[in-house]
């Protein structure tokens, strides 16, 4: 047999499927659109992360599953709160203390490890689209910028625009009020993500190494850059930082389902 | 990880305090219909004692409001009073009840069949010592129904109390006393007054040890009973009947205590809850914590209603400092050290803030509080947002999340 683990963290916005081996190497993932049927969605995610992963469902040893959509995951054997997946997701590629970012599609979160991986703390965003990737959409819409070009866009501003509101349909305006008034798209755009990263760092405090997850952060990585400059230190950011939930999932799977001698 | 169905243990007194309730409002019923005894409508820490010495029959508006949040009638409601100028963000008791009078509704009706509408009023008696909207919500009906509202403005934010804070505001509570005679049409009785205060003090001695039998492990008493069993506290202290009915909750407390009976099976984190219940959620949040092998044992809000300095022997001095040494109107200060010994007393393993939109007065987390408490006590905390009755301020799924994902990390620091 070739056994592997699953872990799958469907957001209110993406899927996410990761399969590790029986050496915690990742050897499948599949992302995709979260859409409106949770249970389809995870099984076709499932499905195209185990073919990448050269598997089958008969491998699979332990699925574990995560985020906001995590009880329709049909296979899962387990659920796990986002809170604790990010968490081990994220200290599995950094082992030390560390506090952790995570902005996602509908939510941002704060997470705080200390150096044996325990979570001292953590924070939920409030219920506002306000530093999410919601956020984001929005505002790309508004500029008639496809989303995948607002990261590239921004990191050319010289002279960023500062958007001073909490919420997205005043910040909507102050865009809007933006253009009408001559300023450049990429130091509008770099208001937008500046404002962003504020909403999150307002959150909460950091400790000394910051993690950043999500697909904001896989997607934008001048968001990374832009965190740097405000808080003055580098940031750790995993090779799949949009897999950390999954991947911390499929973590739990391995602790929890491990597999008998006779099994390996 | 919840499961889905857990024991929830119900206590057997809870149906004498049902009973409790059903008297109480159909008394303010029969005194409405027939007109013979004068009705003062009273915030829920007022200076009640004083209108049971002059006769006045007692009608407690925020309880009418608790039960538009707990039936879920309240969202439907607040909107009519943001309609005539109250902000969907002050205080969702006050909104919700003016729009369910605007609508004509209350949820008398539907939970004592024969009440049709809410008591009649002759004089509205407020005391700030909660917050400033009671003035504004009692000041709403005193301009409808055409009766003066009169009231205790108290100090706030009181470190230590002192004797300026009871000497003002016992002269405050005497000078409502003549004003009040005259529509009560009698005078204000001193024994009777005495009797109310002594009545008063023997509720809220019955009701601070009821609460505490939540010390015990596991605990026979949560939160979310609690929110229900404090009814007689609110609205019948100064009364013997309440101090009746807790003492048939007392014994049946102390025997789960002695039998080791737990309201949830296996009691493995002992929370403590800070700020107002989410009314409309109640039974939602009780399964949540319970599936979780979690007990909400106690809370900041339930002991509102303990009033330790009244002293019949001294009725205006004792009730000045018994209404202004309420947690409430403390400085931060006073209040952290509380929490503090109440973390210590009830063994609590984590403690919840619910931040609650529309009363500011009520969650303790907005001032830097709950960082500053868990440096001294390294218990940690979780600060959930949401309300007391608006549930457009609630998102459902992410309470669940950070619920749930703050049992695993006291599981994690369990292990
Ligand atoms: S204390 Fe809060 S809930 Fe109570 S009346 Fe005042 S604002 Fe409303």
């Amino acid at each position: 047999m070739n056994h592997c683990y699953v872990g799958v963290d469907i957001g209110a916005s993406r899927t996410k499927v990761a399969v590790l081996d029986l050496k915690k190497n990742l050897v499948g993932y599949n992302v995709r659109r979260s859409g409106i049927d949770f249970s389809k969605t995870a099984e076709e995610c499932l499905q195209a992360s185990l073919k990448m992963a050269g598997r089958t469902k008969a491998d699979t040893a332990g699925v574990v599953s995560t985020g906001y959509g995590r009880k329709n995951v049909l296979f899962a054997q387990e659920t796990k709160s986002e809170i604790a997946c990010h968490g081990k997701g994220s200290y599995f590629y950094f082992p030390l203390a560390i506090t952790i970012i995570d902005i996602g599609g509908q939510d941002n979160k704060i997470i705080k490890l200390d150096e044996a991986g325990r979570r001292t703390g953590f924070k939920m965003n409030r219920k506002c689209a306000a530093g999410t990737g919601g956020f984001l959409e929005e505002m790309a819409f508004r500029l008639e910028v496809p989303l995948d070009e607002m990261s590239s866009l921004a990191s050319r501003s010289t002279n960023m625009v500062k958007l001073g509101s909490f919420c997205t349909v005043f910040s909507a305006t102050e865009v809007l009020e933006n253009i009408r008034s001559g300023k450049r798209l990429e130091d509008i755009v770099k208001g937008v993500f500046f404002s962003m990263i504020q909403r999150v760092l307002e959150m909460d405090s950091l400790t000394e190494n910051v993690v950043m997850t999500g697909g904001v952060v896989e997607n934008n990585p001048y968001i990374v850059t832009m965190t740097e400059e405000l808080i003055g230190r580098k940031i750790l950011v995993s090779k799949h930082p949009q897999l950390a939930g999954a991947i911390g999932a499929a973590l739990y799977a391995i602790d929890l389902f491990p597999l008998k001698s006779e099994e390996l | 990880m919840a499961k889905e169905e857990v024991e929830i243990r119900r206590l057997k007194t809870a149906q004498d305090i049902v009973r409790f309730m059903s008297d109480y409002y159909h008394e303010l019923d029969d005194a409405t219909k027939s007109g013979k005894r004068k009705i003062a409508w009273c915030t829920s820490v007022g200076p009640a004692e004083i209108l049971r010495g002059m006769g006045f029959l007692i009608y407690f508006p925020e309880t009418h409001s608790a039960m538009l949040g707990s039936t879920r009638m309240a969202t439907e409601l607040i909107p009519k009073a943001n309609a005539i100028g109250y902000s969907p963000e002050i205080c969702s008791y006050l909104t919700a009840d003016i729009g369910a009078y605007l609508q004509g509704v209350t949820p008398l009706s539907k939970a004592f069949p024969g009440i049709e509408r809410i008591p009649g009023c002759d004089v509205l008696v407020f005391n700030t010592n909660q917050c400033r909207d009671v003035q504004d919500w009692f000041a709403w009906y005193s301009r409808r129904f055409g009766v003066p509202s009169v009231g205790i403005e108290t100090h706030r934010n009181i470190g230590k109390v002192t004797p300026m804070h009871v000497s003002s505001i016992a002269e405050q509570m005497e000078s409502i006393v003549e004003p009040l005679e005259r529509i009560a049409g009698r005078k204000l009785d001193m024994e009777e007054l005495k009797n109310a205060v002594a009545l008063s003090r023997q509720c809220s001695d019955l009701w601070e040890q009821c609460l505490a039998t939540a010390a015990a492990v596991p605990s026979p008493l949560t939160f979310f009973d609690g929110t229900t069993l404090m009814g007689p506290a609110v609205v019948g202290r100064g009364t013997q009947k309440a101090v009746d009915v807790y003492k048939l909750l007392l014994e049946e407390l102390n025997e789960r205590v002695t039998q080791k009976v737990g309201v949830i099976n296996n009691e493995r984190y002992r929370i403590y809850w800070d700020g107002m219940p989410v009314w409309g959620r109640l039974g939602m949040h009780s399964k949540l914590f319970a599936g979780l092998n979690a007990s909400v044992i106690a809370s900041t809000y339930c002991s509102s209603w303990i009033f330790s300095a009244l002293d019949p022997a001294a009725p205006f001095e004792s009730m000045a400092r018994a209404y202004s040494e309420l947690f409430i109107v403390r400085s931060d200060e006073y209040k952290e050290n509380y929490i503090k010994e109440k973390l210590r007393f009830f063994q609590c393993d984590g403690i919840v803030y619910h931040d609650a939109k529309t009363c500011p007065n009520n969650s303790n987390c907005r001032y830097g509080l709950p960082l500053r408490l868990q440096a001294h006590t390294n218990i940690p905390s979780l600060i959930i947002n949401g309300d007391l009755n608006d549930l457009r301020f609630l998102s459902d799924e992410q309470t669940k999340t950070n619920i749930e994902a703050f049992i695993e990390q006291l599981e994690e620091s369990k292990n």
